[in-house]
């Protein structure tokens, strides 16, 4: 019970085989038992979620339902949940009770789902290991000596460990498809626009985007299903008619035109990767699909360009934690410089405050130009390298990152870990959707396979996704300790 | 030497929006600390604004009531710096692509030229909240309940050359904003708020002299004496061989004198950058000529069509027009009876006077323009004389009638024109007075003239003010010569 | 572009983030790094290109002028670190 689908819980909800509560205690008990492991939850709100259990089976006997009424699920802790903990895994907000519901929530909540807590990451979503929490590093479920993934490592590892069925993230520049990968479950970041951000604990607002990892494509499609739409309180999100992502999930792929950006094989890209990544291609060539290299001419910028918009982005989005309203303050404050200077230098982590001082250095009159504007002209030439590549192409296919999940500790230098994000970044940056897929292993460590499509094409990515995982096995390996 | 002084003013105009310019908060005036300060207005975690329609249409008025280029496109921005009442550590505000262009204003100065002063820009933002300093130990609070009421600031080139010009811009300015309904104008409720940029150059030299900045003059007659302090004290130091250095002072009204306001802070680096929570605002020609559809009669064209078309003297037409509730009032007393000049002569005279009297504006007169017009129909058609016109008013202003005609019934204030009625009261009075008639006809024909003013009184008295007194004096004199 | 002790300490300074000598030190190196990976957008030419704000080519939509928040303040006020009299207190704040 507690290792299907969402799908199949759903449809085990409503035959009666199993009740909500009965999911709710499972997943429970297996996060008490597991997560001391791999720290995936920051809180945990068992209570909460038991009552919600017994509401949804309770509307479920009266027939009141939708397609994932009891079903549980987690939340990064990014999203601001109503009376609960919302930390961003800052120690600015480790005292932070949210006094309202992220859109997110809202819509979740109004699809009857459960929320059984709130997930680790790395603080404020700048990172990509999970190691820099103020609740400490999540592991990966596949080997405790490896990352999850970051910046939502804490969803991807409690998927892939079994702790719950699904869970939603957020993705800045990789964010939750590198996770996924490393985890070796299915993560969906929708086009820039499609989910609200209102709620969302921002991190760098132009590339934000909230998606949702699964066990399968199938299951991401109905959870953005439950999150897509427009929000009045988000003004940039898209007033566009959200289709229902599962009607078109098992359309065949005869003729699907596939690209493989060159510059997404290249060097620095590990061979078992590769090598994982061309065979799950080739599974599609098998299913109709044509294969043709394309160009994205400006990827080697989109690491470079990232690092100044959304850094820049971020100093000023991280004003707000001021001692003032909220949040961590320090102890007796001499004076009002005093109270900012030490409640922000206490208060942040070591990445946080290195990506506020480069984007506040990066703002400030005499480099504004060089850095600032620079960068938002790379940004325009890289979305257009998408946008020209989408006219010869439907899809582009590559790997989500250039290895597998790295040892804990491994990269210490900021640089070498920022370039781990080389073949996530510039999706977000165009603001495009993209979804990993589990596509094979390299030394017992998983491989996604990450998928591209063209601004709203969410129902053909998670339909190529499908069909993928109709013919192959990938994404139903569990980590040996975790199964069943 | 002769010194001349330069001039340009900042304006700030809160607009008159129910609701503030990026939060559904209500901006009502002096409510309780922080009952309108929602989750936006606080800047909690995940919040983002979406701004309000009827801001961007006030200020859309503005820049067509000015005459100014409307750009179609204008940008939001964000100016981070850090200061208690700015909740999210930046303002939003507009700074390359302001949302009006250039345009123009009339003004004329007290005992000067009218005189036309450019406007470089204006631009919406959002304002601030307040601090409070009293009574917390040595500490301060921090109310936001004005934290995102929507700002118009007003930018004018430094084309004012005197205090007595500043001033008369300043009231320009609020004539017009009040006259669009887009503020009510309240200086001390902080709805008009001025920074003043002040230089000095000597007469005849192209180039502007180093300028101080003084913040937050609110009223009218602050602005005058501010500058005029200012000027006073850039000239002391020049002439003592000084220079002046460009800061930003306060003006302190008890001290009366300005007076630098800490300069401890380095130069301010505010890092503008476009805010990424909010997109281009385009408007299109259509919404940009429904709101010029919307633009009432301008105080320069009322002022033109009262003295061309209703014959005032400029003079009337311009204290007439120079509040837009003055002329409003004006308007609708005309329309009743039908009499401008007669009209003009009531609101500036007995109106004006009571309402000064009782420090009433005219907006709260007990009496209404609609009784006003109704008294000055009877005093018009002869009903009642002039005397028996300011008895009326007295009357409505008590607020004992409902209208000029229950007065004259219920006092009995109806002239007598009735000759029969009349001619026995002047006999009475003749027969009473027989000293009086001996020295009229003893009288030169010259004295003659001035002393049947004494037989009008009586017959006045006699009638209780109700008789015509044209009609008496007529009748008298007859009366009166037959004795000769 | 070489970033310098003192742009570490001015930014630091403008961000309200206490540092040290060592720290600034520290971010010397780090950021120096990250500038000189950054700086690979100096190689390519951009003359001419409209920098790009947001991902989607849409335009600032319009809420309709309405009151739609009440008072939330004792809700809020649960998470703030020091009221009175329901005000935010602060170090005193000197004008």
């Amino acid at each position: 019970m507690l290792d299907l689908t969402l799908a199949e819980m759903a449809r085990g909800l409503t035959s009666g085989e199993f009740k909500s509560v009965d999911l709710v205690r499972g997943f429970l008990d297996r996060i008490q038992q597991r997560d001391a492991d791999i720290n995936s939850f920051i809180t945990v709100t068992g209570d909460a979620a038991l009552e919600q259990a017994e509401a949804a089976d309770a509307a479920r006997a009266k027939d009141d339902v939708g397609a994932l009424t009891g079903v549980p699920l987690a939340l990064k802790d990014i999203f601001c949940t109503e009376g609960v903990l919302t930390t961003a895994a800052s120690k600015m907000l480790s005292n932070f009770v949210s006094p309202y519901n992220a859109t997110v929530v809202e819509k979740l909540n109004s699809a009857g789902t459960i929320s059984l807590g709130k997930t680790n990451m790395d603080e404020f979503a700048m990172g990509s290991s999970n190691e820099n929490s103020f609740f400490g590093a999540v592991k990966n479920p596949w080997d405790h000596s490896l990352v999850p993934g970051g910046s939502s490592g804490g969803s991807a590892a409690a998927v892939a460990a079994g702790l719950v069925p699904a869970a939603l993230g957020t993705d800045t520049g990789g964010s939750i498809r590198q996770p996924a990968a490393f985890c070796g479950i299915t993560g969906l970041k929708p086009t820039y626009g499609r989910v609200s951000r209102y709620g969302i604990i921002a991190y760098a607002s132009s590339l934000d985007q909230a998606g949702p990892f699964g066990r399968s494509a199938e299951d991401c499609a109905l959870l953005l299903n439950a999150i897509a739409g427009h929000d009045g309180r988000d003004s940039t999100s898209v007033s566009r008619v959200v289709p229902d992502y599962t009607a078109t999930l098992a359309q065949p792929l005869d003729g699907l035109k596939i690209g493989l950006p060159v510059e997404y094989f290249g060097d620095g890209l590990d061979a078992g990767v590769e090598q994982a990544v061309r065979e799950a291609v080739k599974v599609y060539e098998s299913l109709g699909a044509q294969v043709v290299d394309v160009s994205l001419p400006h990827t080697q910028l989109a690491v470079p360009a990232y690092y100044v918009i959304a850094p820049a982005e971020a100093s000023s989005n991280l004003a707000r934690y001021d001692g003032v309203r909220f949040g961590h303050r320090c102890d007796s404050p001499v004076d009002l410089e005093d109270l900012y200077k030490r409640s922000r230098g206490e208060g942040f982590g070591e990445e946080v405050k290195r990506r506020i001082l480069m984007g506040t250095h990066t703002l400030s009159e005499g480099f504004y130009d060089a850095y600032y504007r620079k960068a938002q002209q790379v940004r325009r030439l890289i979305r257009q390298d998408f946008l020209d590549a989408f006219d010869k192409v439907d899809v582009l296919m590559g790997p989500a990152a250039p290895t597998p999940a790295f040892k804990l500790g491994e990269q210490a230098d900021p640089v070498s870990m920022y370039l781990q994000d080389i073949y996530t970044i510039a999706i977000n940056l165009a603001g495009i959707p993209g979804i990993s897929v589990p596509a094979g292993f390299v030394d017992n460590r998983p491989v996604g396979l990450q998928i591209l499509g063209p601004h709203f094409g969410e129902s053909h990515l998670l339909n190529v996704a499908h069909v993928f995982q109709q013919h192959t096995d990938w994404h139903q390996r569990r980590p040996e300790q975790y199964q069943g | 030497m002769q010194w001349e002084t330069v001039i340009g003013l900042e304006v700030h105009v809160q607009l008159a929006t129910r609701s503030k310019i990026f939060s559904g908060s209500s901006t009502a005036f002096g409510a309780e600390p922080n009952s309108q300060a929602s989750a936006v207005d606080l800047g909690l975690p995940g919040v983002l604004p979406v701004l309000n329609e009827n801001a961007v249409a006030m200020a859309l008025r503005f820049g067509l009531a000015i005459d100014a280029e409307i750009p179609d496109v204008s940008v939001f921005e964000r100016k981070n710096y850090f200061y208690p009442d700015l909740p999210k550590g930046y303002q939003t505000s507009q700074m390359a692509q302001p949302i009006v262009g250039k345009g123009v204003l009339e003004i004329l100065p007290e005992d000067g030229e009218r005189k036309q002063i450019r406007i470089h820009h204006a631009h919406l933002e959002e304002d601030a909240g307040k601090s409070l300093h009293e009574d917390f130990a040595g500490m301060s609070g921090i109310d936001l309940n004005r934290a995102g009421t929507p700002l118009l600031e007003i930018v004018s080139e430094p084309d004012l050359r005197s205090a007595k010009e500043a001033s008369a811009y300043l009231r320009a300015m609020h004539t017009l904003v009040t006259y669009l309904g887009i503020s009510d104008g309240n200086m001390a409720e902080g709805s008009m708020r001025c920074d003043v940029n002040v230089s000095i150059r000597p007469k005849g030299q192209q180039e502007f002299g180093t300028r101080a900045e003084i913040k937050n003059v609110n009223s009218f007659r602050f602005v005058e004496r501010a500058i005029a302090y200012e000027v006073e004290r850039q000239i002391d130091i020049l002439e003592d061989g000084g220079k002046v250095v460009q800061e930003t002072r306060l003006y302190d009204p008890d001290a009366d004198e300005t007076r630098s306001m800490r300069t401890k802070e380095e130069a301010n680096d505010y890092r503008y950058f476009p805010c990424p929570d909010l997109l281009p605002l385009v408007v299109d020609q259509a919404y940009v000529d429904h709101q010029r559809s919307l633009l009432p009669e301008l105080p320069a064209a009322k002022r033109e069509r009262y003295e061309s078309e209703l014959g005032l003297s400029s003079y009337d037409a311009g204290v007439l027009t120079a509040h837009h509730d003055t002329a409003d009032y004006f308007e609708q007393t005309l329309e009743v009876c039908g009499d401008a000049k007669l009209a003009a002569n009531w609101v500036q005279g007995e109106l004006s006077a009571q309402l000064n009297r009782d420090s009433l504006p005219i907006s709260e007169s007990p009496v209404s323009a609609a009784q006003l017009g109704g008294l000055l129909v009877r005093l018009k058609d002869d009903t009642i004389n002039g005397k028996a016109a300011k008895q009326v008013f007295q009357e409505l202003w008590q607020r004992r009638f409902e209208d000029a005609d229950q007065v004259i019934e219920a006092k009995g204030l109806k002239q007598v024109t009735d000759t029969g009625a009349l001619e026995a009261a002047i006999d009475e009075v003749i027969a009473a007075n027989p000293v009086q008639v001996t020295q009229y006809v003893e009288a030169t024909e010259e004295k003659r003239g001035k002393m049947v003013g004494f037989f009008v009184g009586q017959v006045m008295k006699a009638t209780r003010g109700t008789a015509n007194p044209q009609q008496v004096n007529k009748l008298l004199k007859e009366k009166l010569d037959a004795l000769l | 572009m070489a970033i310098e002790h003192a742009d570490v300490l001015r930014a630091a300074h403008l961000a309200r983030i206490s540092i040290d000598n060592a720290d600034a030190d520290r971010y010397v190196g780090d950021l120096t790094r990250i500038l000189n990976m950054v700086d690979r957008l100096q190689e390519i030419d951009t003359e001419g290109v409209q920098p790009l704000s947001h991902p989607l080519d849409a335009t600032q939509p319009l809420r309709a002028d309405e009151v739609t928040e009440s008072d939330q303040r004792d809700q809020f006020q649960t998470v703030a670190p020091e009221v009175a009299k329901g005000l935010y207190l602060v170090p005193r704040v000197v004008e």
